[in-house]
């Protein structure tokens, strides 16, 4: 039986993990511009093809995770030339329809130029094996993704709290006009929060492939919403926040589904959006966010 | 001072009049199939319109609309199912629905009433949150009705669909609710509780101020969008005869942001010019998507087009207001001295 919830326990960690990557950059980014990016899912489908895309043609996997990491900078970079940079300052909603709209048409142009039908996706066998811890044995793949998440939200940290762009990057998160009017470029580093962010995404996208085996170009989009749940959760706009956020989500599903009777299991996703507004009524700032703005 | 609005009885008449008549030519002279295609444009029009009241004129920012269709869909759908073949399709139905086969009036009430009814449990939870929460919160509510029908199947046969329901509807019956869903939206645009809605959305805490239920005035605004959702669910699911868990999912809702958005947040006008045109746009396209195997073209295109308009027009095609023409008494209103 300990055996069961060691192996629950893990699964929840490992989409813990997941959706902590993600919603770590929805984070940052709407920490800096105060927008929800919707679009932000979306680099999780383009890090899984771009992996898909070298994979096969070759590349060593060595090669391929900072080649990934980089198509997601650029998409990042991309998605804040072309939508975010002459939106800002318009009203909130202008913001979130656009991104919407960016979204369905990152969606739909990859339905468009890559089929809708899903396409396998396998790491190397290495990954499959599997790893004893106390009475369970776990895949590897668990395991890599669990580390991965943890040594790049540690480089995160580090970077936002130790540079100088970090230092730039939380001072315009504060006050974007007072941190112009401190010298800092601002559009510089509006564009490495959205560089950040993303890479971590497009990152998420490679492990997302690689455990759940298949992808599709809708695949962004629950990751995408439930990464913006697990914002609400630990308190939108704080990066410990939206890991604790994350964790708590993976694990709140994966015990929703593992705990509770069968035919229960079909309503995870209600659960999880249930949970969404539960949290948005009771607890409104999350559980690190500062009530600097209105949500309610 | 501007006396208020009064309604050009005329003008309307006349407008309502002229689409009796279109209405009868294209019964008369187009093809069942082009028939087919005006009656899911002038659902798109009630749609957009019955948004314009919660989202344009009000300021809430509701993706909600496909849930409240989708519940409105079912159950008048499951009221106006062959009784003989309910017990096979839906075991679990209570017996005494189970023998029932409505007309579709009376089924659609119902199904606008579901759709009304849990409109106000869920407002009452979610229109205390603001801006893209309250989107996030509805887009949220639409993946839970999603869930629960996939998951009741002995109601609704789940993820399979309902299939086979008889097909009701016609041009004429949804001509009538549109113009009911318009005229509905008209007067209350130009009343008193459409300026309070107009109030709430451009500065919550002046509307306040000037004795607005605000809580009160956006559920009323809520609600009704969701009754004429529900309504506009039930003519769907008898004009195409089938119906899935996901039919009315989340590109519907942005389709219904993006008509609101192109034809000018809180234009009655402009919903329902930009509800044809897009609906139509997307029906032409289908034949281009099909032979370049380009599937998706049309929502890429329909995108673009909506980020091309926030950056080169914000206010939409009418801004929130209405031509002039069909608002004529307000110039010929006397103008009140002060």
């Amino acid at each position: 039986m300990t055996q069961y919830y060691l192996q629950q326990l893990i699964n929840g960690l490992m989409l813990g993990s997941l959706y902590a990557l993600v919603a770590i950059g929805f984070s940052m980014i709407y920490g800096i511009v105060r927008l929800i990016n919707f679009a932000h899912g979306d680099v999780v489908m383009i890090g899984a093809f771009a992996t898909l895309a070298l994979v096969g043609a070759g590349t060593p996997w060595l090669l391929v995770a900072p080649v990934v990491l980089l198509t997601g900078v650029l998409a990042g970079i991309t998605i804040e030339r072309a939508v975010f940079r002459p939106i800002r300052g318009a009203p909130q909603v202008t913001g979130f329809i656009a991104t919407l709209a960016l979204s369905v048409m990152i969606e739909n142009g990859g339905v468009m130029l890559l089929s809708p039908q899903p396409r396998n996706f396998l790491f190397p066998d290495v990954m499959r094996t599997r790893v004893p811890i106390g009475p369970a044995t776990v895949s590897l793949t668990d395991l890599v993704i669990i580390a991965t998440t943890l040594i790049l939200v540690g480089v995160l940290v580090l970077v936002v709290r130790r540079t100088r762009p970090g230092m730039a990057m939380r001072a315009t998160a504060e006050n974007l006009a007072v941190a112009r009017l401190m010298g800092i470029d601002v559009n510089r580093t509006i564009m490495a929060a959205f560089a950040l962010g993303s890479a971590l995404a497009a990152i998420a996208g490679l492990l997302w492939g690689g455990r759940f085996g298949q992808i599709d170009p809708l695949m962004g989009f629950a990751p995408g919403l439930k990464a913006f749940v697990a914002c609400v959760i630990g308190g939108v706009g704080s990066i410990p926040g939206a890991m604790i956020g994350g964790y708590l989500l993976g694990l709140g599903e994966v015990l929703f589904v593992g705990l509770l009777p069968p035919e229960y299991s079909g309503y995870r996703d209600a659960f999880v959006f249930a949970t969404l507004i539960l949290v948005l009524l009771v607890l409104p700032n999350g559980l690190l966010g500062r009530s600097e703005e209105e949500r309610a | 001072m501007r006396t208020p609005v009064r309604h050009d009885w005329l003008a309307g008449g006349a407008v309502i009049l002229l689409g009796a008549v279109a209405v009868g030519l294209v019964q008369a002279l187009l093809s069942d199939y082009l028939v087919t295609l005006a009656c899911i444009a002038l659902i798109y029009v009630m749609l957009t319109v019955s948004l314009q009241v919660t989202n344009g004129l009000t300021g809430l920012f509701s993706l909600g609309h496909p849930a409240f269709m989708t519940i409105g869909a079912y159950v008048a759908a499951i009221l106006t199912y062959p009784a003989q073949r309910k017990s096979f399709m839906m075991p679990d139905l209570p017996p005494w629905l189970a023998t029932q086969q409505w007309d579709l009036l009376p089924a659609m009430l119902i199904g606008a009433v579901a759709a009304t009814l849990s409109a106000v449990i869920v407002g009452f939870c979610v229109l205390r949150l603001k801006g893209h929460y309250l989107a996030v919160a509805t887009l949220g509510l639409i993946i839970i009705v999603r869930v629960v029908i996939n998951n009741q199947d002995g109601y609704t046969r789940g993820g399979l669909g309902l299939s086979g329901v008889a097909r009701l509807t016609d041009l004429w019956w949804v001509y009538a609710w549109t113009v009911l869903a318009v005229y509905v939206a008209w007067r209350i645009k130009h009343a008193s509780l459409g300026r309070a809605m107009l109030a709430i959305r451009e500065n919550e805490m002046a509307a306040r101020c000037m004795g607005i239920d605000v809580f009160r005035t956006r559920l009323l605004a809520f609600v009704l969008g969701a009754f004429f959702a529900g309504i506009a669910g039930g003519l769907m699911v008898h004009l195409v005869s089938v119906i899935t868990p996901g039919s009315y999912g989340i590109p519907l809702a942005f389709n219904l942001v993006v008509m609101v958005v192109i034809g000018g947040t809180g234009s009655i006008t402009g919903g329902i010019v930009a509800a044809v045109a897009i609906s139509l746009l997307g029906e032409a396209l289908k034949p281009f998507e099909e032979t370049l195997e380009l599937y998706g073209l049309s929502q890429v295109l329909i995108a673009l087009g909506l980020i091309l308009m926030l950056r080169l027009r914000p206010q939409g095609m009418f801004g929130s207001g209405e031509p002039r023409f069909l608002l004529s008494a307000v110039r010929q209103a006397p103008q009140a001295v002060t």
